[in-house]
């Protein structure tokens, strides 16, 4: 009787042990919701729901700064940079993932190492770069500086899925005389679109996350990317930072990449632990 | 790497590994011109006087930039504030990152639904998580301190953010938060690929919970908890966003990155902010021999077993 107490005082205490988990993982991003919806002095009171919800937040964000060209920037921003990441990727992880050579090891090594390196080491580097190709405040800077972060995690994702195809795959297409470039394109390509397009999420994540090289590389409103402008909201002092409309900014941008993660969730875990776990 | 197969393999893998050339080149190239070419310029600024709001080229000034860094106690308290900041973070969201991953482990209803709610912070951006936890935080109208003082724990508000004594650790809980779902699904994923027979077998031995977690679980898992403790520590070491959100360039919680771009881009010093980029590379690459070492970590050791 009481081992069957302590195995029912068990399971009440696991459950509370996950809402405990789940509130504290989802209370935050709930909250910035119900801020968001909330206007004037009503901000300032701790009343758990607004009602009737006020959307002048919303409204003042897309009004009052270039709310909606800071998303199309991060858009295009994040949109080539994966484009790019995943064609040099795709072609390097084919010649790291199917030929034996001397200097893989390296290789993969030093891609590894790239991955892994401060930001602010290669700052001011990036920045007479930059600078001298003439991309100050250029989206374009931006395209070329993801790479640093996104090309070497496409391109050890991208090698880690290529190595678990069969050996056979292309044998049979080159002994037809079918060129690398063809049987990559041919053969590759279309196995390859589930990695890809989880490698692509990814990146693409990690790209519309980005923050210190945006902040350091553009200068004015309208070229900025969605986090630096979060960032950078103000009100009439830094004493009177306009909250709603932050937390209304950081509701629009936040909702389609949660929506995104979770219709994908099975393959961005599996896309996580290639890289980290297998890795 | 020796080619292996028959003869008739050979050509092929001849061919490839010609064909690999090519298919690696726009990589390579790219990565040198993002890369490689940008810390060599850095190090070489790190040399100089140069200034970032000066056209001229900075005259060649040897190891003094270094030595002025050495002697600056503000850069000492970034040093320690990043250590401390990615030592306690890493600590705390691997402990808790281990229990939610046993806890997702479990058989259970809504194991699903959690772990997808897991994904959410991960997804979030550290700027945005920044703001959200900077206005939860906040002194007058958190909800935070309004939960507190409901609760009678505190009398007064605090000033989370703004109180140097509190303000590192609160950015080390908006990191917590944020970072600790990735850690539990990566334990997660490797807890999924232990065998069950091990824990049966534990069992008609008498381990208790406690036992099996220690004796069989940890050493099994042991390699993959590496790997991510060192990809954890390393992000948290570049730490940029989360202080410069919450508190600015505050030397309360001003971190190596924070302190390296100040003096680069706010100060406009070129050569001495390149000197605190490589002080915080040095450091950062210190620590992962370090991790490697102590952890027994073969990275890419996968490439050279096959």
């Amino acid at each position: 009787m009481s081992r069957r107490l302590k195995r029912q005082i068990g399971r009440v205490l696991f459950v509370l042990l996950m809402v405990a988990i789940a509130i504290y993982t989802v209370f935050p991003f709930a909250w910035a919701i119900i801020t968001s919806l909330k206007s004037g002095s009503a901000l300032f009171t701790a009343s758990p729901l607004p009602i009737p919800p006020a959307w002048d937040n919303y409204v003042a964000t897309f009004r009052d700064r270039p709310f909606g060209r800071n998303i199309l920037n991060s858009v295009i921003v994040s949109g080539s940079v994966v484009a790019l990441s995943l064609a040099l990727g795709l072609s390097a992880a084919y010649a790291l993932g199917r030929a034996s050579f001397r200097g893989r090891g390296f290789l993969l090594a030093t891609i590894l190492a790239v991955s892994m390196f401060p930001q602010v080491a290669v700052l001011s580097g990036l920045f007479e770069l930059i600078r001298w190709l003439g991309l100050y405040n250029n989206l374009l800077s931006l395209v070329f500086s993801y790479l640093i972060f996104t090309l070497p995690f496409t391109v050890w994702v991208l090698t880690t899925f290529m190595k678990e195809l069969p050996k056979e795959l292309e044998e049979a297409a080159m002994m037809d005389g079918a060129s690398p470039f063809i049987v990559l394109i041919r053969v590759f390509l279309p196995i390859m679109g589930p990695a890809m397009a989880t490698t692509g999420l990814l990146a693409f994540i990690a790209a519309w996350n980005e923050f210190l090289f945006a902040l350091t590389f553009t200068l004015t409103d309208e070229m900025r990317t969605v986090p630096v402008a979060i960032a950078l909201i103000s009100g009439a002092s830094s004493f009177e930072l306009p909250w709603g409309r932050i937390m209304a900014a950081s509701v629009i941008v936040t909702v389609p990449l949660i929506l995104l993660v979770l219709v994908f969730q099975r393959r961005i875990v599996a896309g996580l632990t290639a890289g980290a776990v297998k890795g | 790497m020796v080619t292996r197969g028959p003869v008739g393999l050979s050509a092929v893998a001849q061919d490839r590994r010609r064909a690999a050339f090519w298919f690696l080149l726009p990589m390579v190239v790219a990565v040198l011109l993002v890369a490689g070419w940008p810390l060599f310029r850095t190090a070489w600024f790190s040399l100089t006087d140069a200034r970032l709001d000066e056209a001229a080229p900075g005259a060649f000034v040897g190891v003094e930039n270094y030595a002025l860094l050495l002697r600056d106690p503000e850069w000492w308290n970034a040093v320690r504030n990043t250590l401390v900041f990615a030592i306690v973070s890493v600590t705390i969201e691997t402990v808790l990152g281990m229990i939610i991953a046993l806890a997702l482990n479990e058989k259970m209803r809504g194991r699903g639904a959690l772990r997808a709610a897991m994904l959410i912070p991960w997804a979030i951006p550290t700027v945005v998580s920044a703001q959200m936890w900077g206005w939860m935080l906040h002194d007058q109208a958190g909800v935070v301190n309004a939960a507190l003082l409901g609760l009678g724990l505190i009398d007064q508000p605090i000033a989370w953010t703004a109180d140097p004594d509190l303000a590192l650790w609160a950015v080390v809980a908006v990191d917590v938060w944020k970072t600790t779902p990735f850690m539990a699904l990566l334990i997660l994923a490797a807890l999924q690929l232990l065998p069950g027979e091990i824990y049966e077998a534990a069992e008609i031995d008498g381990l208790g919970p406690v036992g099996r977690f220690f004796r069989i679980t940890l050493p099994l898992i042991r390699p993959a908890l590496m790997v991510a403790i060192i990809f954890r520590a390393l992000d948290a070491l570049r730490v940029f966003d989360l202080m410069y959100v919450l508190s600015g360039n505050s030397a309360a919680t001003a971190s190596m990155s924070v302190y390296a771009r100040q003096q680069l881009v706010e100060f406009q010093d070129l050569g001495f902010g390149s000197a605190a980029a490589m002080g915080l590379f040095a450091i950062v690459a210190i620590c992962t021999v370090l991790l490697v070492t102590l952890g027994r970590v073969r990275l890419g050791g996968a490439e050279d077993a096959r």
